[in-house]
């Protein structure tokens, strides 16, 4: 019996894997050909999704994009039989998974597992290394545990690329009869989908990640909050929830260790705001999703009042490996204070869209072009947007700049949770930066003015400047500087990076595309 | 305020309003429970919810619009959330939205006059690398144009 593999994470269904699965199943049934279907979950390389891989002594063979009508042809080139020369002959052959230029040159931790595994497999995920690092921190103190967490340098893959350590550590030291593990799982940046991916791909590594962290601060009770957008990721983890429990992998008595830690998944209800640490716990308690003055920190009064570590799903995933292969095995990946590796998601109008995992160092330009070809339509790449809608945009100019928390910062940039976004030369910034404003006026939580009132101020004078309505040289220069003023208010007079950060797209887009802030109809300008 | 509500819609509710009594923060999955089973959270029910939750009306009233995904009112028997965010905007979903408009003649928050249909907007499905998104009652589906729009529609609903 020949093992195939056909993705069931979001992106290869969006694209019509169910179909491709069923078509091969039926087809196998037909020709008596006695396969075992496995719904793995992505490889990541989205541009070639659905891509079906067929076990062989050499390892898996792809072959992609595969649609219901290739598989007749599949089947008549014997393509289960993945390394005759009939299969290797066929036009969607693409040779051993592992061989690709796209997987050969990524180093994959977080990810070590993504697309090789079924997800709702308990016994793959322990063929493949699962729970090795459970087991060793079942072993070791909380304050052992906090350590190596420390020391691998894992920084907050959720935007504020905290350390990870230091927060753990300072739940660890604040007592109380109950602390939590809160799963940030709001993944609302456009260009992202890491979280997805690891949630419906691997959810186990999650569940394992979380159930470390509350042997380390001392925590009996987790939550992922989970964004409502994301309907399968939920169905998976509720799977995998449960099975991790049939095995005593959570509930009362972990592995026999007499440690507790019980875990539930909660869902968003479409709130990008709610993403922010203390919005998310204010939703969680059940209530509107206001941002929180800091302090007191989550980590001395986070939910219900009680000391609480909030990480990003990639960081507590990441935990994992680090328990298994030790600190100094995942520090040596990287550059300067960037630590370990990034999940990189490329998105936009890239020609080859999906997930790259790299040590930190790696270019923009390497991720746009080598891994990415350059974009989909085929015209030149004029900008990119990193890190989400709070992030700036880049021009051509800066595709250099390494994938580092610091060298972004030096930019007016950020990484955020890693997402690309790219946008070729019929892109028009202007309407981007009035996007941004549109987006903070939708999402605000309007606790604060700057936020609440500067965006909707930020959308009108947007429009005052493109509309070419103050059409002398003088109105459009003064119309800039509001626009700039505004920006200094949000940055300086707003609670939190929801409105703090708005102007990021906005002034970078302004900076590095001057050209797009004229006014459209430029015959009207003057200069009385 | 008006009573659409069915017997057993009510009796549903009051299930779902009992078995959250006690759940910590146990607002939201109580108002997602309701929405998933009777398609929106009527607004007669808000005394009930606030007894048992121990909140005022007006507490449930905020929660309630504060919420993007929570809704008011009944939505038609298929709902198509059409990504608007950055990643789809690199990919042309500001022409699909216009087309989305048109072809069906409603606009976001809409519904069809045979029911049949409710557009709304989103912001990202997870689904970047494959842009522009759709996501049509729970599946997403990616690089699509109006010539995919219209077969998923169709498949589920009359609009040809
Ligand atoms: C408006 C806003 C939205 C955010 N959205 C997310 C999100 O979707 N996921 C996430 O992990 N962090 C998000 N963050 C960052 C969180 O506040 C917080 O820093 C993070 O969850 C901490 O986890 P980490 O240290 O593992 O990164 C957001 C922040 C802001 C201001
Ligand atoms: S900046 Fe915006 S989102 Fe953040 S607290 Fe203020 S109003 Fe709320
Ligand atoms: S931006 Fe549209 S799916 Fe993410």
């Amino acid at each position: 019996m020949v093992k195939v593999f056909v993705p069931r994470d979001s992106t290869a269904l969006s694209l019509g894997a169910d179909r491709t699965a069923k078509a091969i199943q039926a087809e196998a049934d037909k020709r008596g050909v006695d396969i075992e279907l496995v719904r793995n979950g992505s490889r990541g390389l989205f541009w070639l999704e659905p891509l079906v891989e067929v076990e062989t002594t050499e390892g898996r063979v792809a072959f992609a994009p595969v649609k219901t009508k290739d598989v007749t042809g599949l089947f008549d080139a014997n393509f289960t039989d993945a390394l005759s020369s009939e299969a290797q002959a066929h036009a969607l052959h693409l040779g051993l998974t592992e061989d690709l230029d796209w997987m050969k040159k990524q180093q994959r931790l977080t990810f070590a597992r993504i697309g090789v595994t079924d997800p709702v497999s308990l016994d793959d995920y322990i063929a493949h290394d699962g729970y090795k690092g459970l087991h060793n921190a079942l072993n070791l103190s909380g304050e052992e545990i906090v350590q190596a967490v420390t020391d691998s340098g894992l920084r907050g893959r959720g935007g504020a690329a905290f350390p990870t350590g230091i927060k753990w550590n300072t739940v660890l030291g604040a007592p109380a009869d109950q602390k939590y593990i809160v799963c940030n799982a709001d993944e609302g940046d456009s260009g992202t989908f890491s979280d997805r991916m690891v949630m419906e791909d691997d959810p186990f590594v999650l569940i394992e990640g979380m159930t470390i962290a509350g042997l380390a601060v001392g925590a009996t009770q987790g939550y992922i909050y989970l964004r409502s957008e994301y309907p399968h990721s939920l169905a998976i983890l509720n799977e995998a929830i449960s099975k991790a429990y049939a095995a005593d992998y959570l509930g009362d008595d972990i592995q026999g260790s007499g440690k507790a830690f019980h875990l539930e998944v909660r869902r968003a209800a479409g709130a990008y705001v709610c993403g922010e640490e203390t919005s998310l716990l204010e939703s969680l308690e059940g209530k509107r999703g206001l941002v929180r003055f800091k302090p007191p920190l989550p980590a001395i009064e986070g939910l219900f009042g009680k000391p609480t570590v909030v990480n990003n799903v990639i960081s507590l995933a990441t935990v994992p490996i680090i328990l298994d292969k030790g600190a100094q095995y995942y520090a040596d990946y990287g550059m300067g204070r960037s630590r370990g590796t990034l999940p990189i998601q490329l998105a936009g109008n890239i020609k080859q869209g999906g997930l790259v995992e790299l040590a930190f160092g790696v270019t923009l330009r390497e991720l746009l072009y080598d891994y990415g070809g350059g974009s989909a339509s085929g015209r030149p790449i004029r900008a990119v947007q990193v890190g989400g809608p709070l992030g700036a945009y880049l021009p051509e100019s800066q595709f250099d700049t390494p994938v580092d928390y610091e060298s972004f910062q030096k930019l007016w940039a950020v990484l955020g949770h890693g997402g690309i976004v790219a946008f070729d030369d019929t892109v028009d910034m202007s309407k981007m930066a009035r996007y941004a404003f549109e987006f903070c006026t939708i999402e605000s939580c309007g606790k604060c003015t700057p936020c609440r009132i500067g965006s909707v101020r930020g959308t009108e004078v947007m429009d005052k400047i493109t509309s070419g309505e103050d059409n002398t040289k003088e109105s459009h220069a003064k119309n800039i500087q509001v626009l700039r003023d505004l920006s200094d208010t949000m940055i300086n007079g707003s609670l939190c990076a929801m409105g703090g950060m708005t102007p990021f797209p906005v002034i970078s887009a302004l900076n590095h595309f001057p050209e797009d802030f004229e006014p459209k109809n430029k015959a009207k300008v003057t200069s009385e | 305020m008006s009573t659409t509500l069915s017997a057993t819609d009510l009796t549903k509710i009051e299930a779902h309003i009992a078995a959250h009594i006690g759940v910590p923060g146990g607002l939201t999955p109580l108002m997602h429970a309701i929405q998933d089973d009777i398609g929106y959270i009527p607004e007669e029910i808000y005394p009930q919810v606030s007894k048992a939750m121990a909140l005022s009306v007006a507490e449930v009233h905020g929660f309630v619009t504060f919420y993007h995904h929570f809704r008011t009112h009944p939505v038609g028997k298929h709902v198509l959330q059409i990504c608007r965010a950055e990643s789809c905007q690199a990919m042309g979903s500001e022409q699909l939205e216009t087309d989305i408009k048109t072809k069906y003649g409603v606009d976001y928050h809409e519904t069809t006059k045979d029911g049949e249909l409710t557009i709304l907007p989103v912001y990202c499905l997870g689904n970047c690398a494959c842009s522009p998104a759709v996501m049509l009652d729970d599946d997403v589906h990616g690089r699509v144009d109006m010539g995919v729009i219209e077969e998923i529609v169709s498949e589920v609903t009359n609009h040809g």
